[in-house]
């Protein structure tokens, strides 16, 4: 299964690569039939899924692309710029994103970097904690962080308990406000809690996030299973400066950045340091 | 029993005339949030609890300070309390059906309540707080209604309601606790996330509650339907000025660690709190209002002469319950989403639509006290006769 | 309690009253007219039945919608065999409608008679229903 997966990402990868990307990756994302009775690809399983978002590669476009793809997709509604916004994945400035970082003395064209933000399935996340129904909870399998629409009685202590701000309540009836409704995923009702899922529902159907594929060409998100130390994203955490929101509230965000890193040939070179 | 609340003067029923309206436009107000959702309300992604939240975490206190006047009654044997206990715990009642109704009109699915029961969930404390608030409401009825029968029959009330009255006595402790670590278990928000919010939770309710007791008593005295007696009020007007010292003295627990650590994400909250951030100032005025009526209140309290005055008392009373209720009715819930979690100020302020509802659940609950006391107080009065 | 058989009067009135719908279909001869439900299943093989007997289905689907979306969306358990060995997979907008695509003749038409008022398609969306919904616009 394991390796089925990874050729999926390897092919999928390829694919992007070149500049066939766009038929390429249709070709893979598009089941059989819309409406098959079963699951027609292999679902794409983890132990711990993880994103590696790259901010070097974060250009308007890409940002807009993502977010564009998930908002659509997951039939979120429009009310930006009112109190009642529902964000799945948003851009904030990097500044702003890594607010606590106090970020004084960087390049200005870095601190505006749109950085995208989304639900950071944290390993402990304190949202799942305070959940007084269960209606979100962590899936042990896989460590994605899931809603339970079904089970939300719209307390929005999950709201107030979440550090990143990555959690949207539907203050008013969000049909109105849906200018496509996509049939194949629900809306949501007035009265719960909503949020990123990391596409779980793609995921079981072989297919990777929303985001990440409309985003493929760029390789601006990386999303895979950071158990492995083969994935793509475990590759990347390895190889690049990789930043997380927040990490002294022991939360273990598992979005994690890379920002702009100093290379190895123009670093000095220290002798091993024994104290 | 209850056939005395249906006898009365034409003040008492202008009184019941004039809460019920209150009620029934809260309860006009609830129905348009129940159709169109919170979107009436001033709530927001960023500031997500608001007023109703702040009502009934101020309203947790009230119910708790009952414990003010049973504890030195049932374990000092403190006499002169004896017939205020169950004004107390009429009190605690109408405080806890309060706190009920708040959470009640906060939820998005209000059709989803038993989900809170049906899909119990020990690890949050909301949980907890639901049990205990629950537990406190029955204990308090229970207690109430045992020892008021027996008052009415002149016999001692029966011995196993003591065990009872004393485990009522952690109990209230209890439920200021567990609504105080709602706030302050989450790391999320540096402004609760202080080992100091219970015991000021309940420092602040120990002189809410019992100065709203002292102005009730006050107000029977001189409706002439109900003299607590000079040494009651005097033992009350004690417990209000200690806990208000604690309480004031907490808070500037919270400020001296906030300020001389200099911890910027601590420090913000206080800046909104008390000197605006990023230009909104909105919580400013209340604030220094709050702090000011502390510190009148706590002058009034500790002068022998004008604690002992009825008149100073009640305004000293009066000053001590709106510095309380500022404190916690207003800045405590707010300031914590301010600045949100990604550091910007996103005003709050509630609606018409949102101060109405909460009107009406501060009517169900004067009406309940109401009923409650004209109940207890009439049947004083037939006894004495 | 002197008073107590004036309250028994009062409240066995009262059960009278409040039963008037049971006495009516009793002196009526039998119970009132049934909604009329339509199934537009095409006539694919092996898509005779639904995935229990009809006489199980009738009783009891809001308890098996109940299972299935616990199991699809907390467990992750997503199909469903029933008792012929064909599987489905759990989805009421994918699988229920597919046979029942005429949610208005056969859900509705029952739901109404009922008077429930399930809120399933508060959230789940009916493609047929889009076009008059907002959807498309």
């Amino acid at each position: 299964m394991i390796i089925d997966r990874r050729n999926f990402v390897r092919v999928a990868g390829l694919g992007a690569l070149g500049a066939a990307a766009a038929p390429a990756s249709t070709l893979l994302a598009e089941p059989a039939a819309s409406r098959a009775k079963t699951a027609s690809a292999k679902p794409l399983t983890a132990k711990r899924w993880a994103m590696v978002v790259d901010t070097r590669k974060a250009t308007e476009e890409n940002v807009r692309a993502a977010i564009d793809a998930c908002h659509r997709e997951h039939n979120v509604p429009d009310l930006h710029g009112t109190k009642d916004e529902i964000k799945w994945i948003w851009a904030e400035s990097f500044e702003h994103a890594f607010h606590e970082q106090d970020l004084h003395y960087i390049p200005s064209a870095m601190k505006q970097a749109p950085t995208l933000l989304l639900c950071n399935h944290c390993d402990d996340p304190p949202c799942t904690q305070v959940c007084p129904t269960g209606a979100t909870f962590k899936r042990e399998r896989d460590g994605i962080v899931m809603m339970d629409w079904h089970r939300c009685i719209g307390c929005r202590y999950c709201i107030v308990a979440c550090p990143y701000g990555s959690r949207s309540f539907n203050f008013r009836d969000p049909r109105a406000h849906i200018a496509e409704i996509d049939p194949e995923y629900p809306t949501r009702m007035r009265g719960v809690v909503e949020k990123c899922t990391f596409c779980e529902e793609r995921l079981a159907r072989g297919r990777e996030p929303a985001c990440v594929e409309a985003t493929k060409a760029s390789g601006m998100m990386v999303f895979g299973d950071l158990e492995d130390p083969d994935s793509e994203v475990s590759r990347a955490v390895r190889a690049h400066f990789c930043i997380r929101r927040k990490p002294g509230l022991g939360t273990q965000p598992e979005v994690y950045y890379i920002v702009p890193e100093v290379k190895t040939r123009d670093r000095p070179q220290f002798p091993p340091f024994e104290p | 029993m209850i056939e005395h609340a249906l006898h009365g003067d034409r003040r008492y029923w202008s009184w019941i005339v004039i809460l019920l309206a209150i009620i029934g436009a809260g309860t006009v107000a609830w129905f348009r949030q129940f159709q169109l959702g919170l979107t009436v309300t001033g709530l927001s992604r960023d500031v997500s609890w608001g007023f109703y939240i702040a009502q009934f975490t101020f309203l947790v206190g009230v119910a708790a300070s009952a414990v003010m006047v049973v504890l030195p009654y049932y374990l000092h044997d403190y006499k002169q309390f004896g017939r205020l206990t169950v004004l107390g715990e009429f009190l605690a009642i109408a405080a806890c059906v309060m706190c009920a109704a708040f959470i009640f009109v906060d939820m998005g699915m209000p059709i989803r309540l038993m989900n809170m029961f049906i899909y119990a969930s020990p690890h949050s404390i909301m949980f907890w707080d639901t049990v205990v608030l629950l537990g406190y409401l029955l204990l308090n009825i229970v207690i109430s209604r045992v020892t008021f029968s027996a008052e009415k029959k002149g016999v001692p009330p029966p011995s196993w309601i003591k065990p009872v009255i004393i485990i009522s006595i952690p109990w209230a402790i209890s439920i200021h606790t567990v609504t105080a670590f709602l706030y302050s278990g989450l790391a999320a928000r540096p402004f609760w996330l202080s080992a100091i919010i219970a015991p000021r939770f309940l420092a602040s309710a120990f002189s809410s509650g019992p100065a709203l007791l002292i102005l009730l008593v006050l107000l029977l005295r001189k409706v002439g339907m109900f003299d607590a007696g000079r040494r009651a009020i005097r033992g009350l007007a004690t417990i209000v000025m200690y806990a208000l010292a604690i309480n004031v003295f907490f808070i500037l627990m919270e400020l001296f660690t906030a300020i001389y650590s200099g911890e910027p994400e601590h420090l913000a909250h206080f800046r909104f709190l008390y000197f605006g951030l990023d230009g909104n100032t909105t919580m400013v005025p209340w604030m220094w209002i709050s702090s000011l009526l502390a510190v009148v209140s706590l002058v009034l309290l500790f002068n022998p002469n004008t604690r002992n005055n009825y008149r100073w008392l009640a305004w000293a009373s009066a000053f001590v319950f709106v510095s309380i209720w500022i404190d916690k009715g207003l800045g405590m819930v707010v300031t914590g989403f301010t600045p949100s979690v990604l550091g910007e100020v996103v005003p709050y302020s509630p609606t018409v639509n949102e101060l109405v509802i909460s009107l009406g659940i501060y009517g169900i609950g004067a009406l309940l006290i109401t009923v409650l006391y004209k109940v207890a107080l009439s049947i004083r009065a037939l006894m004495a006769e | 309690m002197r008073d107590l058989p004036k309250i028994i009067i009062g409240l066995a009135i009262f059960v009278i009253i409040v039963a008037i719908p049971l006495w009516y279909n009793l002196a009526g001869g039998g119970a009132g007219a049934m909604p009329e439900l339509v199934v537009e299943t095409e006539d694919v093989p092996g898509r005779d039945e639904c995935v229990l007997p009809a006489g199980r289905m009738r009783p009891e689907h809001m308890d098996l919608l109940n299972r299935w979306r616990d199991e699809y969306v907390r467990y992750g358990d997503r199909d469903f065999t029933d008792h012929r060995g064909r599987t489905f997979e759990k989805s009421l907008t994918k699988t229920c409608l597919d046979c029942h695509a005429n949610k208005d003749t056969f859900c509705d038409r029952c739901h109404n008679y009922m008077a429930v008022d399930p809120y399933c398609w508060d959230c789940h969306v009916v493609p047929e229903e889009l076009a008059g919904r907002g959807g498309r616009r």
